[in-house]
Formats: C-alpha cells, sequence, structure tokens
C-alpha cells in the first residue's frame, strides 16, 4: 500500500487552521432576515390563541409563522433511511407544545436584535396540560400525541413511540439449568453533544427560483427530501450545499433548522438565516436518550455464559425521532461481543414531556455497555476471577454467526450476520500490558485516596446493514489530476481526506491529485449521509469501485494509444512490456481533443448487507478522594480493532476525542431540569465538558485486523471508542473504594451516600 | 448618528476607521463589518475561546467587548497571524499533529498557542494544558492541540 495507512494530512487543513471562510456563517447573502424562535414556558400545554399585532407592528419585523400558517402535516425530524423508522409525530409548528423550549412561532426581521424584540411582543394564551418527566410513569400518563394522523407510533395511549422483541432459543430453561445468576438495572440520563458550531442554515432563492440552503448538516440529501416534504416545494427546485461542519455528532443529522429556514424563504421571497444560540443547543436540540437497561445473565459451572435477558425502558422526550433504532442498536450490542446460545430482550420507548432524544454517537451503544460491562464487572469480582480472563473466555470466534442480527434488524428486518474480524481478545491483552494491569498496586487502605483500575470492551458497526447507500463519481483532468465527487459528508471528522486516500491508492497516484468535493445535493451523487459509521466502510466502499473504474478506462486508453496489449500502471504512467508509456497527463489531454475522444469518468454505488462490528477496550485507572467522594480519573488506554487503518493520526484522533465525551458522561455532563420540566444547566458553566485541564492521561493504539467485505480491510473507527471508557471508570471506582455505581451520572454526593 | 462612535483601529496591521453603534460587540465587528470571519461564536459568554482575538497583545474574548472599546488599539485575528502563502509555525503543528478535526474552535486555539509560545516558548505539557483551560474543543481530546504548542 502506497497511501492507505500512511501518515496523510488532511486535505481541508490548511484551509481550517488559517480561519478561511468554509463554515456555513462565514459567506452573508444579501437582503437576509434574521430568524428568532418563540419557545414555549410550558411542558405541556394547548395554544388557544396567537396575538402577533403588536410583535408584526415592530419596524423591521418582516413575517412571523405560526402553526396556523401550516397544514397539520406529520413527519419525522430525523435524517434516516426512508421510509422512516422513526414515528411521524412531528408538525413544523404544532397547536399544541409538549416541553418547555418547544416551537410556538417563528419571527424573520431585518436584524437578531429586532426578532428577539419582537418575539417578546407576541402574545400567547395557553392552556396547560398535565405533564410528565418520568419515564417510568409514561405508560401511565395522558397522552401526548393523541392527535389523529400521526402514523408509527407503537401504542399512543400510554406513550410508547415504538416498542422491539427478539429472541433466540430459551432463556427461561437456561437460567433453571445454570450455575450462577446475576442480575443489576443501570440508567444514564439526557446528555448533550455540545458539538461547538451551532445548528446554523442560510437560505436563498437563485436566479431560477430554485430554493439554496446552506447548511451545518450530517445529512443533506435528507434535508432535500425533508425540506421538500414539509414546505411542499419540489425536490428538483432545492439545492442543499454542506460546507465544512463544526462538529455534528448525530446532532445535525436532525433537520432543525432547514425546514424553518426554508419556509421563511418561501414565504418572503427573500434569503433567511437561522442560527441556535447555546442555550438553544442544549434544550431545544436534541440529546442522548435516558435508558435504563435491567439485564440477567446466566452462568455455567464453566463461567460461560448461557443465557441473558434486558429489558429496556428508553426516553425520548416530547418526540421520538431516533426512538426504535436507537433501541434496536442498544439491544443489538447487548448481544454483540459475548455467545450465547439463549437469550431475549424487550425495548420500549416512551414520551415524556422532556427535551428530545436523538442520535449520538454511539446510538445506544454507550447505554448498553454502561450496563452490560458493570454487570460483566460484578460478576467477576462476586466470582473472584479475573476480569479480563471472563471476558475473554466468553467471547465470539471468528467464523462464528451473530444471532441477534438475524433476529433484530435496525428499524427493519435483520440479516444473518458472521464475524469475519475480531482483535478484541488481542485489544484487551494490549491494553493490559499497557496500563500495567499486572502490576497495578492499590493504595493502601488508611489513606483518603483510593486508587483503584478497571476495564471494559465494547463493540460497535460499520454502517446500516441493508440499509445505508453510498455514490462516489470520479473524472479525469488532463494534469492527470482528478475530482472525486461523493455525496459522504465530512463533519469534521476528517472522511474527505480518507475517501481521497482510498481513490489516490487505486489511482496510484499521490492524495495530492484527488481533489474531493463532498455533499452538495446538485452536484454530488446520493449518500445517505454521516452516522452510524458509515462513511469509510460504504462511501469508502463506493469511491474504490467508481476508482477501480476508471483505472479500467486509464489501461484500455492506454493501450489504445500505445497500440500494444499489455500494458500496466506505473508513476502516473501506462506502461507496455516494450518499455513504450504515456503519461496520465498526456493520455487525459489526448482523450479530450485529439484521438478516441471521451471523458475518463465512472461513478459507482455502494451498500452492504454486512456491518462489521470494530471492537474496543478500555483500561482505566481513577482516585476517589474518600473524604469527599471525588473521582479524579488518571489514565486510560483505549485500544481499537477497527480493521486496517486508513489513516492512523485521523484513527487515534476519533479515539481520543471520544474518551472526554465518554468521561463526562459519567462524571460531570448531565441535564438538569427543575419541577416544571425547564432545562436549568444550558450553559458551559453549569453543564461541564471536559476541558484541557480535566483530561487524564491517553494512550490509544490499535490492533489490525483485515475485514474480507470491507474497502482495504477498513473497518469504522467514529462511534465504537465512545462506549467503553465510562463502565472502565465505573469499574475503576469499585476496584478503588467498593462502590457500585448504577445509575450515571457519578456525583460525589452519590459516592459518598453509597460508601455510608 | 444618535448612539453610534467612530473607531479607528488597526486590525492586522491595516488601519480601519468605521463608524459603528456603540453596543456592538468586538465580535460582531470581526465578523460582519469587517468580514473577518475566521473569529467564530459558540457561546457568546466568554466560557469557550472560539471568538480569541489578541487585543493589545493580550488574549482576549471578542464576545465580551464592545467594539467602541478598543479605538485606538491594535487587534489580531486568525487572519492576521499566516504570512501570505506561508502559515505560521503554530500553524505548520497543527496540520502536521492533526489537530484539527471540525475546526470550528482552531483558530482561538491557534492565537492562545501563539501567546503560550510568546510568554514561554518551552512551557510543559502542563502549563499548555493549563493556559487551554479556557478554549473548548469537542473533537480532538485536547491531546494532538498541546502536541502542537509544545515546542519540542
Amino acid at each position: 500500500m502506497k497511501v492507505i495507512g500512511k501518515k496523510t494530512p488532511r486535505v481541508d487543513g490548511v484551509a481550517l487552521a488559517t480561519g478561511k471562510p468554509v463554515f456555513t456563517d462565514d459567506v452573508s447573502v444579501a437582503d437576509t432576515v434574521f430568524i428568532k424562535i418563540l419557545r414555549s414556558p410550558h411542558a405541556h400545554a394547548k395554544i388557544v390563541e396567537i396575538d402577533k399585532s403588536e410583535a408584526m407592528g415592530i419596524s423591521g419585523v418582516v413575517t412571523i409563522l405560526t402553526h396556523e400558517d401550516f397544514p397539520a402535516h406529520y413527519y419525522t425530524t430525523a435524517g434516516q433511511g426512508y421510509p422512516e423508522p422513526s414515528p411521524r409525530d412531528t408538525r413544523i409548528l404544532d397547536s399544541t407544545v409538549r416541553f418547555v423550549g418547544d416551537e410556538v412561532a417563528i419571527v424573520a426581521a431585518e436584524t437578531n436584535e429586532i426578532a428577539e424584540k419582537s418575539i417578546e411582543k407576541i402574545i400567547v394564551k395557553y392552556e396547560i396540560l398535565p405533564a410528565n418527566f418520568e419515564m417510568e410513569k409514561a405508560t401511565e400518563s395522558s397522552s401526548l400525541h393523541p392527535e389523529s394522523g400521526k402514523t408509527g407510533i407503537y401504542n399512543t395511549q400510554k406513550n410508547m413511540a415504538s416498542h422491539l422483541e427478539a429472541e433466540i432459543g430459551d432463556a427461561e430453561k437456561a437460567f433453571s439449568e445454570s450455575e450462577h445468576i446475576f442480575e443489576g438495572t443501570y440508567s444514564t440520563p439526557f446528555v448533550q453533544h455540545a458539538q461547538i458550531e451551532p445548528h446554523i442554515t442560510l437560505t436563498w432563492l437563485d436566479e431560477n427560483g430554485r430554493l439554496n440552503v446552506r447548511t451545518a448538516t450530517q445529512v443533506p440529501f435528507h434535508v432535500r427530501r425533508i425540506v421538500a416534504e414539509v414546505t411542499n416545494f419540489p425536490i428538483s427546485k432545492i439545492r442543499v450545499i454542506k460546507p465544512r461542519i463544526g462538529g455534528g455528532f448525530g446532532g445535525k443529522q436532525e433537520i432543525l433548522t432547514e425546514t424553518l429556514c426554508s419556509a421563511i424563504t418561501l414565504k418572503t421571497g427573500r434569503p433567511a438565516r437561522l442560527e441556535l444560540t447555546r442555550e438553544e443547543e442544549f434544550y431545544a436540540t436534541r440529546s442522548r436518550h435516558p435508558q435504563k437497561i435491567s439485564l440477567k445473565i446466566g452462568l455455567d459451572e464453566n463461567q460461560k455464559i448461557t443465557a441473558m435477558t434486558a429489558n429496556i425502558l428508553e426516553n425520548c422526550g416530547a418526540y421520538g425521532p431516533h426512538a426504535l433504532t436507537v433501541m434496536s442498536v442498544t439491544a443489538q450490542k447487548l448481544f454483540s461481543i459475548y455467545k450465547m446460545q439463549n437469550f431475549k430482550v424487550v425495548g420500549n420507548a416512551v414520551y415524556t414531556n422532556l427535551p428530545i432524544a436523538a442520535a449520538y454517537r454511539g446510538y445506544g451503544a454507550p447505554q448498553a455497555f454502561f450496563a452490560l460491562e458493570s454487570l460483566m464487572d460484578e460478576i467477576a469480582t462476586e466470582l473472584g476471577i479475573c476480569p479480563i480472563e471472563f471476558r475473554k473466555k466468553n467471547l465470539f470466534e471468528l467464523g462464528d454467526e451473530l444471532p441477534i442480527m438475524r433476529a433484530l434488524g435496525e428499524g427493519r428486518e435483520g440479516f444473518k450476520a458472521f464475524v469475519n474480524s475480531n482483535g478484541l481478545a488481542e485489544c484487551m491483552e494490549k491494553g493490559r500490558k499497557l496500563i500495567g494491569w499486572d502490576e497495578f498496586q492499590q493504595s493502601d487502605k488508611n489513606s483518603p485516596i483510593q486508587r483503584g483500575i478497571g476495564v471494559a470492551t465494547s463493540a460497535q458497526g460499520s454502517g446500516i446493514a441493508g440499509i445505508d447507500m453510498a455514490s462516489a463519481f470520479i473524472k479525469m483532468n488532463e494534469d492527470g489530476s482528478f475530482n472525486l465527487l461523493v455525496g459522504a459528508t465530512d463533519l469534521g471528522t476528517g472522511s474527505d481526506t480518507a475517501l481521497a486516500q482510498i481513490a489516490a491508492e487505486v489511482l496510484c497516484v499521490a492524495v495530492e491529485k484527488i481533489i474531493v468535493y463532498s455533499s452538495d445535493t446538485d452536484l454530488t451523487p446520493f449518500d445517505t449521509g454521516a452516522y452510524a459509521s458509515s462513511t469509510t466502510y460504504v462511501s469508502g466502499g463506493a469511491v474504490k469501485k467508481a476508482a477501480e473504474k476508471v483505472i479500467e478506462q486509464i489501461l484500455e486508453q492506454g493501450q489504445k494509444f500505445l497500440n500494444l496489449e499489455n500494458v500496466k500502471i506505473e508513476n502516473e504512467f501506462v506502461i507496455a512490456e516494450t518499455g513504450d508509456k504515456i503519461s496520465f497527463k498526456d493520455l487525459c489531454t489526448k482523450s479530450f481533443y485529439t484521438e478516441n475522444q471521451m471523458q475518463i469518468m465512472a461513478e459507482a454505488s455502494n451498500m452492504s448487507f454486512d456491518s462489521p462490528q470494530p471492537f474496543n477496550a478500555t483500561f482505566a485507572i481513577v482516585e476517589v478522594d474518600t473524604e469527599t467522594g471525588f473521582v479524579t480519573v488518571g489514565k486510560i488506554v483505549s485500544i481499537t480493532d477497527a480493521g486496517k487503518i486508513i489513516n492512523p493520526q485521523m484513527s487515534e484522533g476519533q479515539v481520543e476525542g471520544s474518551i472526554p465525551q465518554s468521561l463526562g458522561m459519567v462524571l460531570s455532563e448531565f441535564m438538569t431540569f427543575d419541577e416544571n420540566g425547564k432545562m436549568t444547566n444550558t450553559n458551559f458553566d453549569d453543564y461541564h465538558i471536559f476541558t484541557s485541564l480535566d483530561m487524564p492521561e491517553i494512550i490509544v493504539d490499535f490492533v489490525e485486523t483485515d475485514e474480507p467485505t470491507a474497502p482495504f480491510g477498513a473497518k469504522a473507527v467514529a462511534e465504537i471508542p465512545i462506549n467503553a471508557p465510562a463502565p472502565a471508570v465505573v469499574n475503576a471506582i469499585f476496584n478503588a473504594c467498593g462502590v457500585r455505581i448504577r445509575n450515571l451520572p457519578i456525583t460525589p454526593e452519590k459516592v459518598m451516600k453509597k460508601k455510608i | 448618528m444618535k448612539n453610534s462612535k467612530a473607531i479607528s483601529v488597526k486590525i492586522n496591521g491595516k488601519q480601519v476607521e468605521k463608524t459603528i453603534p456603540t453596543h456592538l460587540r468586538l465580535l460582531d465587528f470581526i465578523r460582519n463589518h469587517l468580514k473577518l470571519t475566521g473569529t467564530k461564536e459558540v457561546c457568546g459568554e466568554g466560557e469557550c475561546g472560539a471568538c480569541s482575538v489578541i487585543l493589545a497583545g493580550k488574549i482576549v474574548n471578542s464576545c465580551l467587548i464592545f467594539a467602541v472599546e478598543t479605538n485606538g488599539s491594535e487587534i489580531s485575528t486568525i487572519e492576521g497571524i499566516a504570512k501570505v502563502d506561508e502559515l505560521s509555525e503554530i500553524q505548520q503543528n497543527f496540520i502536521e499533529h492533526h489537530s484539527v478535526q471540525c475546526g470550528f474552535c482552531i483558530p482561538g486555539m491557534v492565537l492562545a498557542g501563539e501567546e503560550i509560545r510568546k510568554e514561554n516558548p518551552h512551557s510543559t505539557r502542563d502549563e499548555i494544558k493549563e493556559k487551554l483551560a479556557g478554549n473548548i474543543c469537542r473533537c480532538t481530546g485536547y491531546k494532538k492541540i498541546v502536541d502542537a504548542i509544545e515546542n519540542n
């Protein structure tokens, strides 16, 4: 390999490091109107009347839209495969509000300040409805979505957005025959993506009356489809442009600002801009689903797992984007590492009058592995066995079927799946050495600071089997460079660079010869989008196929021009056995202008019924101050099997960046609410994401495997490392001071309370 | 004009004279009036460092300062760090070390790095981490950013 696996700078690195105008808001369009949103102060209420006369009277207000301006059309804000597996329970603006922060009206004005002033003058009369903030009480509470016309809700009356069940073998019978049975219930809170760039959209009508949408999104093609549906404007008249994106982590897999901004431009004919404030980012965008997972595991006399049951309760908040699919991934991942003959899983996703949860990096897997890897640790402790050896003896092996994938798909039917690559045991061994597991010394029993060590493992997928589809288009230029046009969306992960490397490897050129242009619905072919760890595997597969077709054409032209049969490619030349040769540059120029004239170009689509699992083992060392309950993470070792590594430094960066997000979920990040359901920690002071000062020592390494179904053997790396740090820290805290916390976050108060 | 004031500042070596509203934040002056969009708004409350600029030799959050307060001062933004066709050493390091992921916090991080190097070219990793505590990044875990600023 000349390019794959080699140190390669990012194709967008210089522009980003010099502050070039590459993000959505770095361009401005003349005559733009600025949009602000009036949000509900109530957790559940019917809008009886909206009086916008005073607000409209303010000089500079251009228009105000409310539910009265839109038909009662229900859709989902989830940007995912179509038809979407999420319930269609959302109106662009509704006559009922279902959480504090729900959208009531939008104002477009000449400036942001005027728009802000105007929303304060809109008078809304509400009829307050009963609200419920506890997922355990959701099925008994009054219905959030009783309206007819909503589809895909599992049980409207009981507030159940979605439901799943899957079963293999007979778990109950296996439990009755098991030597040991262990149980535990684990819960996680609402957590925010806190991507650095807020949601932002600019829209305008071009000279042909087409709607242009420049937006910070992970899913440009879903934006186009959903904006068309919600605004009743033809797809052919919409162009979605994705510039550089300032992080997403799943939060920009939602269609939030695009529909509202488009509606204003279509109504006024003027360019429009809608950017959410940081405060709105916290309570009015999306978050990670809180889940409560009850697990029961049976073991035989050799500590092999015979059966497991899982019961998942998921809190969607007020609407259900991704309700079923996140819970499906939780269920799939619970049964994707350890081999067993019998299992059963039941899941219910319920509505509450709280902010909305949706896709967030890991997509249900972080909740699954917090539960599973906590219980695995509890079992090892109880049985007095090494937690690493206990895990290793229960792992799936190469060639094994993953029965859960047949029993349960991600919102659709499942597909038979097999383990074709699995480096998890090696990841554990490598991490064991790097953390110093066998030499680790606990603190003196009398010391107020107690040190502990912990381990956890995890798996993810690489794209959604049978659903995700990507395509790529490559054309050759007369200087021997190539344009690579992909629908894939680089949201800051570096996927443009990884895809350029794949193209360069096949086309036998340097990465600098590949000009990448990604995600513009007018110019690039379709891609389902940047989510589900799909880009390297699914989009990378499309790029590889397209590049292979281009190489075929180059060889054919070479044969014709050299008038010789046996040719090969070397150093950007087509060379015959005789030594006769023609450069890429001359070959393309001839093809354009003089001989056997054609544009050398090709396109390819790619999808897969496989979603090979990357694996990770994470080790943590913590210090617990037993006098205050304060936990400090001292060191994290994270070892990943992501198949063959395309770009070593970018892959390290994915792992390094996921660790503080996971540590935040354990120690410092959790959305808090007052008694009326209003989020109370809506800034970076009160909602603490890890800063450089909070960071532990981090060691990142990889175990390379060769995934046979993947382009150049590469599996995904974006989500996998976010799962295991949280349970590794939880297990290390138990190891340090004997405190086992099963409900995140871990606060000093909880540690002190449990200690007594 | 009522509530407006004429100011004269030197931005990235260029003298600029404008009449601006007195309540205009320095951040909005730089982004919207001067069209220097490398400076970013992330939190608007001085908690994240994305809007950092160098004002009279000191790094500041431009979201917390009124533009009129800077009358007569010298200001450098990210656009003033690279010479024409030549990146600063810190910028080159950011690219070399893959310190950039989404890039939205990077203008602030580069300016912070320049300041740290200027104060002490041989700051330790711990000192760098302490000085970066006011600059939030959600992508990188900070390790490769510290690598880029460290002078080794």
